[in-house]
């Protein structure tokens, strides 16, 4: 079978990191190959080399047999590769069929020939199935059909060569099955897939060929039929990797944080959190699936104090917190993983002992009379880097920000369970993570459940809920969707409830 | 009252135009990513270098004089917003302060200059554009007299272009293009577009349209290039933000505000509103606009991508 594209000892450099370590590629004709690996290996590197978006510091690149120079993303339109980005390219408040032409827009005379564009795009939508609507604002339209518009963007410049970066991120579990069904109608109509991604499932359900990337170089392609997740997982991380939790049954005792008809405005034209009710138990963990942007910040900002309620209280072990500080908070036992260790996690010019006394420097033994006791903050932070096996180069006195990301979240986790919180709100604890980094994480979250505290997990990764959670509470819109026990669910139907739909409404 | 409409009509539309064309220029600016605070230095240029040229040339062919003055006018105006473009494009500059660099240029450079020509650091034409009523539609009952009676040349010149900038934006590929490098950079580029080159146009076009409006204002009301565009530029960008950057809201807008002024400015000589005070009158369009702008600021139209340099790199 002829190779449509290879890629031939591709070496990119970034300053101090090898990207693309001499890497080999080679795409059959009417495939779908995955691209396996873990955050920054190389493989989205390489297809923005394949996209014209980086130049290759050595090595060739030829489509079709022939040897191309791919110098910017118009030569890769013209060539037939077509990208859709993680993070969609679309205009907010033109329309889909707007978005699409945007660039190669037919003509009459002087003006846009918008009726010949609208039908070509509603045969493309119905060729493939995509069930669009080309008249909507994409303001207005979901997620998934905001993907949708990618696609046909992609099929209205005669793509053949599809790739897709991390195209699940956003979506529901019914999402994902409906963009496997558009990926085979893809296929059928003689298109090859590229696909970027971490998630071996996905892989495994979708993919024919497989290749592993690890440190920028490439570890095998192998044959999706011929493997397992097990195998795959090996080859990405480097070693074996345990996929079962150690997971005892909970024993949740008293409720400790009541939420009760809490209502936030969104500021920025989102959804909000309305009357929204939910507890959570000592020693258990509770679970909020859903869809991004669907409320869950301003859930999390009115818990820990950075937003104020707009209605509704916050109890915490039956004392309404709502109006109180985030420092009050704090020592009232509330502990936060926050979404964005950058931004809301650490100071990242300080040093480690600087972040881990971040929040409590003030109290002693961290300082006295006013003044900081520099000893035991230092003494601190050599235990917790020795506890939650934080590798830095210079121990308690690097910076924040020389740490990788893994060792810069478990400082974090560090430091927020080293305070023997009561309640811990874990945000997207494990994002951007390798797989050893999660499995450490996810340890330390049961842990604390085991030893009688709560947690309320938000994570828009439904595995990742699934496998911690005791309960499961769904958001969307703003408004609870229902309450579910983890051991009793599937991820069918809570991704259902993701899409608004009520328990029990599956079939 | 009614005559009172009638008689300051003209005065208003005479006032509206400048504003117009000054504010057009900057939607097409902000419309493609570029803020353009820079509007009011741009029309005093264009004032400068219409009382020039026409001053310089109307001995000799006084009857064209008018129009290549505002030829001229629009060229500079359009050579000067490059300086703009370059610093905002292609050195990523902040674009509030190089629009507040065009302003301080503009000043020194234009007063220098009429010094240096004139002597006086004032450049006078002798003759204006004058008032035309026309036929037919003139004797249309109440719509005649407001619209088409005692009216200049520029105001149809400048309501055709306000046509024609409409359909531009709307519906040409131009259009559709320039709209989405001041929404989504990416986007356009991902899509073959060349943002850098239609953020250049925009301003340029910017420009030309605000030399017009400056030349605009010498020809028909004021007749001489004093050193100052009396805040109209800032008023234009007023006029963009309040008109919501759309092209008949902007009309809406300069209009409102051309009428306002009118009447603050003739409040003296009539009977009526020469009992009001006259800071209320003059006040009256600004305290308006201040209203207006807190008001519709929650749901501002303002393109998502303006005042940020595109950076290719930056996904």
């Amino acid at each position: 079978m002829s190779h449509i594209v290879e890629m031939k000892s591709i070496r990119k450099e970034f300053p101090g990191v090898v990207a693309c370590d001499d890497i080999d590629f080679h795409l059959k004709k009417g495939e779908i190959h995955a691209l396996l690996g873990e955050n920054g290996a190389g493989k989205s590197t390489l297809m923005n080399i394949l996209f014209g978006l980086y130049q290759p510091d050595n090595g060739i690149i030829k489509l079709r047999g022939e040897v191309v120079n791919i110098s910017n993303p118009n030569i890769a339109n013209d060539l037939g590769i077509g990208m859709v980005h993680q993070h969609f390219k679309l205009v907010h408040n033109f329309t889909v069929t707007e978005n699409i032409i945007l660039g190669l827009e037919p003509t009459r005379g002087l003006t846009i020939d918008i009726k010949r564009a609208r039908e070509k795009i509603i045969e493309l939508s119905k060729r493939y199935n995509l069930n669009i609507n080309p008249d909507a604002k994409i303001e207005d339209v979901s997620v998934g059909m905001q993907q949708r518009v990618e696609i046909i963007k992609m099929l209205y410049r005669d793509a053949e060569i599809l790739i897709f970066d991390e195209p699940t991120a956003v979506l529901t579990p019914q999402e994902v099955q409906e963009l496997t069904k558009i990926m085979h109608s893809l296929i059928n109509e003689g298109k090859t897939i590229i696909l970027i991604t971490h998630k071996l499932r996905e892989i495994m359900s979708i993919a024919d060929r497989c290749t592993v990337i690890r440190w920028g170089k490439v570890i095998g392609t192998v044959n999706v039929s011929e493997t397992s997740e097990e195998k795959l997982a090996e080859m990405m991380v480097g070693r074996k990797v345990i996929f079962d939790l150690d997971k005892r049954a909970a024993s949740p005792a008293e409720e400790i944080l009541s939420l009760e008809s809490l209502t936030v405005e969104n500021r920025d034209g989102g959804h909000g959190l309305k009357n929204f009710s939910l507890g959570v138990k000592c020693g258990e963990i509770v679970g909020l699936a859903g869809v991004d942007g669907n409320g869950q910040a301003e859930l999390v900002e009115a818990v820990i104090g950075l937003r104020k309620p707009d209605g509704g209280k916050i109890l915490l072990h039956g004392e309404d917190i709502s109006n109180l500080s985030i420092r009050e908070r704090i020592e009232k036992g509330v502990a936060h993983i926050p979404e964005d260790r950058h931004k809301h996690g650490l100071v990242l010019d300080y040093t480690v002992q600087e972040n881990l006394v971040i929040k409590n420097y003030y109290l002693p033994p961290y300082s006295a009379r006013g003044l900081l006791n520099w000893d035991n903050i230092y003494e601190h932070a050599e235990r917790v880097i020795k506890d939650f096996d934080v590798r830095s180069g210079q121990g308690a006195d690097a910076t924040a920000r020389s740490l990788s990301g893994g060792n810069q979240q478990k400082a974090i986790v560090g430091r927020e369970i080293d305070g023997n919180p009561d309640l811990l709100v874990a945000v997207q604890p494990t994002r951007g993570l390798d797989v050893g980094a999660i499995e450490y994480i996810h340890q330390r979250l049961l842990e604390q459940r085991d030893q009688g505290k709560a947690v309320l997990l938000i994570s828009l990764e439904l595995d990742e809920i699934l496998d911690l959670s005791d309960r499961i509470a769904v958001i969307y819109n703003g408004e609870l969707v229902g309450i579910v026990n983890a051991a009793e669910t599937d991820e069918n139907e809570v991704g259902l409830m993701m899409a608004g739909g009520r328990r029990g409404a599956a079939v | 009252m009614v005559d009172l409409i009638y008689l300051l009509f003209p005065y208003a539309i005479a006032f509206t135009i400048p504003l117009l064309i000054t504010s057009l220029g900057g939607l097409f600016s902000e419309r493609s990513g570029v803020i353009n605070i820079g509007l009011e230095g741009l029309m005093l240029m264009g004032m400068f270098v219409g009382a020039l040229v026409i001053s310089r040339i109307e001995g000799f062919t006084p009857g064209t004089a008018i129009w290549i003055g505002l030829l001229a006018a629009m060229f500079f105006g359009a050579i000067f917003a490059l300086l703009h473009a370059f610093a905002c494009v292609t050195l990523n500059a902040n674009q509030v302060i190089s629009g507040i660099a065009i302003n301080m240029i503009a000043a020194a450079v234009t007063v220098y200059l009429a010094r240096f020509i004139t002597g006086s650091g004032n450049v006078q034409i002798i003759r204006g554009l004058s008032r035309q009523t026309i036929p037919l539609l003139s004797e249309i009952p109440i719509i005649g007299r407001l619209f088409f009676t005692q009216t200049y040349a520029t105001t149809w010149l400048v309501l055709a272009i306000l046509a024609v900038a409409t359909f531009l934006l709307y519906k040409t590929r131009f259009g559709l293009r320039l709209r989405a490098c001041g929404e989504h950079p990416h986007a356009a580029d991902s899509a073959g577009v060349n943002v850098y080159l239609m953020r250049y146009l925009a301003v340029t076009i910017s420009g030309a349209c605000a030399g017009l409006g400056g030349a605009t204002f010498i020809v028909t009301l004021s007749g001489e290039f004093n050193g100052t565009a009396a805040g109209l530029g800032f008023l234009a960008l007023a006029a963009l933000i309040f008109g919501q950057w759309k092209p008949w809201g902007i009309l809406g807008a300069t209009f409102f505000f051309g009428f306002a002024s009118t009447i603050a400015n003739v409040s003296q000589a009539i009977p009526v509103l020469a009992q009001i005070p006259g800071i209320y009158l003059k006040t009256f369009p600004y305290v308006v606009t201040l209203v207006a702008l807190v008001l519709s600021s929650k749901s501002s139209q303002a393109p998502r991508a303006i005042g940020e340099p595109y950076d290719k790199g930056k996904r």
